[in-house]
């Protein structure tokens, strides 16, 4: 590819004004969303405890979400008016609404769990926020998609996927954080599965990015991408050698796993700025298809 | 009017919708004196943000923003005027007053998620100044790099009082803001301050079918008289777009006045994102569940 041209290499794009809220929001929204089904999924299956800490971990960062998003905010006062309407063009507004009733349900279960009352009630919203769960977790994927931001745009077929993937081994590690190992199986399983199916996807989607994707080999993003890999990689494998017989490995396997996930959205966010910020990303692939199929964007005599 | 130059939103004025009018910029006649911008700047009050010397030609304006709604573009060529040479000494001097494109498929206004985003009965894209609460995602889901937020504080902002004092700490504006096709001015009768401004005719405002008549016009004439490059960009509904209602006429590849070659709404793709999402959301709540197979404990 010849070296596009540019307007002294100005970028086309504006880079997203999206602050460390924003990433820390992607990772506690998954979190929650994961946690919820987590709960839920341990109740069916009569494991009391995994199932109560899964519902207190879904609650807390359902409770951390919308108060990281309006600090996000130009116009924080103004935060309400993201439910004025219900737009599904929009996946910002949708995604409000999905937490809005996901956050809702389970911090409900979780005052009713702590209070020991209204069982049906608590149970109803277990329920509920274990459907909105999965929605929560992977609806931020198309949020990024849905820019002109060429790395998240071309990634839009995988961008879900490795989000609930990355959401579910938080859950899962979250809940190994806190839980004696011995009632901890399932979430050990579920955050070594987690990391291994999001390391693989983000694999994937760097292969199918192709030029695009190179800025994950550039700058913050690299270095971001890097530490999630290497964090997530070793909670896991901590997790799958020493977390069945010790507590300290357990929880540190946890931690880690969970500081993996983290610094995965801050690798694709800021691979989205660098992305934005090149006017190459954006004009090299746009007049490549431009020269190979035509365009109607430009009329010539 | 074609129906594919009608954008969505505007059958909803009913008998209040009027013609929709748009801009046609034809950068062959510019001669780079920036009385858009300052039209611009003065009409809409729109704050100062500082002033840099960048040694881009005559631009110190750089890109469009929430400080800036029109910007001359200068781009100095080692290239004749004209296919067969003549014109001069083989050097060209190319200007362009950029604009907001007010797309039939607008990303910005698809996007925006509390509504302050709408389709005005001009068919114009217009960022409701009470509403918007400064989200920022419109800003990387314009296509062209419109939009962005002003950080400037609210009290240096002429005219746009905050409606609350600085609340959580953040006493800069926050908001969004770009080119409005000066609603007001069309409210009101009057074509936009930029157009008003323009003493070459370089900016023409007008109902958007007689602009792509006059510039289909426009670039034949130039074609005939062998102008380099001359190409309109924006013009045709059937694009990524569907159509700018702010086109132009350029004398280079969009590129190379900052502008994408071949721009796609980006929720063209939307109904596809939300199926796969649904099935993403699905085998994550199985995948889930299925942890707990072969043993719960």
């Amino acid at each position: 590819m010849t070296e596009p041209r540019s307007y002294y290499g100005r970028p086309v794009l504006k880079e997203p004004v999206w602050k460390w809220e924003v990433p820390a929001y992607l990772f506690t929204g998954g979190l929650s969303g994961a946690s919820s089904v987590l709960s839920f999924a341990a109740a069916l299956f009569g494991n009391r405890k995994l199932s109560r800490t899964a519902l207190y971990v879904g609650a807390a960062a359902d409770a951390v979400s919308p108060a990281l998003l309006v600090a996000d905010l130009g116009r924080p006062e103004r935060f309400h008016h993201m439910l004025r309407v219900f737009k599904v063009t929009s996946p910002m507004n949708v995604g409000a609404w999905i937490l809005l009733v996901n956050g809702g349900a389970s911090n409900t279960a979780a005052a009713l769990e702590l209070l020991g009352r209204l069982r049906p009630v608590k149970t109803t919203a277990q329920v509920v926020a274990a459907l909105f769960g999965p929605p929560l977790a992977t609806y931020t994927g198309v949020l990024l998609a849905d820019t002109a931001i060429p790395v998240w745009h071309d990634a839009r077929h995988e961008l879900p996927w490795i989000f609930g993937a990355s959401a579910s081994a938080s859950a899962g590690a979250a809940a190994c954080l806190f839980l004696d190992p011995d009632d901890a199986r399932p979430a050990r399983r579920l955050a070594i599965g987690g990391v291994a199916l999001e390391g693989a996807l983000m694999q994937t989607m760097e292969r199918r990015l192709g030029e695009i994707g190179a800025v994950y080999r550039e700058g913050a993003a690299r270095t971001l991408s890097r530490a999630a890999k290497a964090l997530a990689g070793t909670g896991a494998i901590l997790l799958a050698v020493r977390g069945r017989r010790s507590r300290t490995a357990a929880a540190a396997g946890g931690a880690l796993v969970c500081a993996g996930e983290l610094c995965l959205r801050y690798a694709v966010v800021k691979a989205g700025a660098q992305s934005a910020r090149d006017p190459k990303y954006t004009v090299g692939p746009q007049r490549e298809r431009a020269n190979r199929d035509g365009t109607k964007v430009t009329t010539k005599a | 009017m074609s129906a594919l130059a009608q954008p969505a939103g505007l059958e909803t004025y009913g008998d209040e919708a009027k013609e929709r009018v748009g801009f046609f910029t034809d950068t062959s006649v510019c001669i780079g004196c920036k009385a858009c911008e300052v039209a611009c700047k003065d009409w809409n009050l729109i704050p100062q943000d500082g002033q840099v010397w960048t040694g881009e030609s005559y631009d110190n304006t750089s890109a469009l923003g929430a400080n800036s709604w029109r910007h001359v573009a200068f781009v100095e060529q080692d290239k004749p005027l004209h296919v067969n040479g003549d014109g001069g000494t083989g050097l060209r001097w190319l200007m362009e007053s950029d604009v907001c494109k007010h797309c039939t498929h607008a990303a910005c206004l698809d996007v925006c998620p509390t509504g302050a985003l709408f389709r005005t009965e001009f068919g114009t894209v217009v960022v409701q100044e009470d509403i918007c609460n400064g989200c920022g995602y419109c800003v990387p889901a314009c296509p062209f790099g419109v939009l962005d937020k002003r950080h400037i504080a609210s009290d240096a902002n002429v005219g746009h009082k905050p409606d609350l004092a600085a609340t959580f700490g953040k006493s800069e504006d926050g908001r969004v803001w770009k080119c409005t096709l000066c609603y007001d001015r069309l409210k009101g009768g009057h074509e936009p301050a930029c157009a008003k401004a323009c003493p070459t005719k370089s900016i023409q405002f007008g109902p958007l079918e007689e602009l792509r008549e006059r510039a289909d016009a426009r670039l034949a004439k130039l074609s005939r008289e062998g102008w380099n490059g001359a190409q309109l960009y924006g013009r045709d509904p059937g694009d990524g777009v569907g159509g700018f209602g702010a086109f132009f006429l350029l004398l280079d590849d969009p590129e190379v006045y900052g502008l994408p070659p071949d721009p796609v709404v980006t929720t063209k793709f939307l109904g596809s994102m939300w199926r796969n999402m649904a099935a993403a959301a699905a085998v994550t709540a199985v995948g889930i569940v299925g942890a707990f197979l072969g043993g719960s404990r």
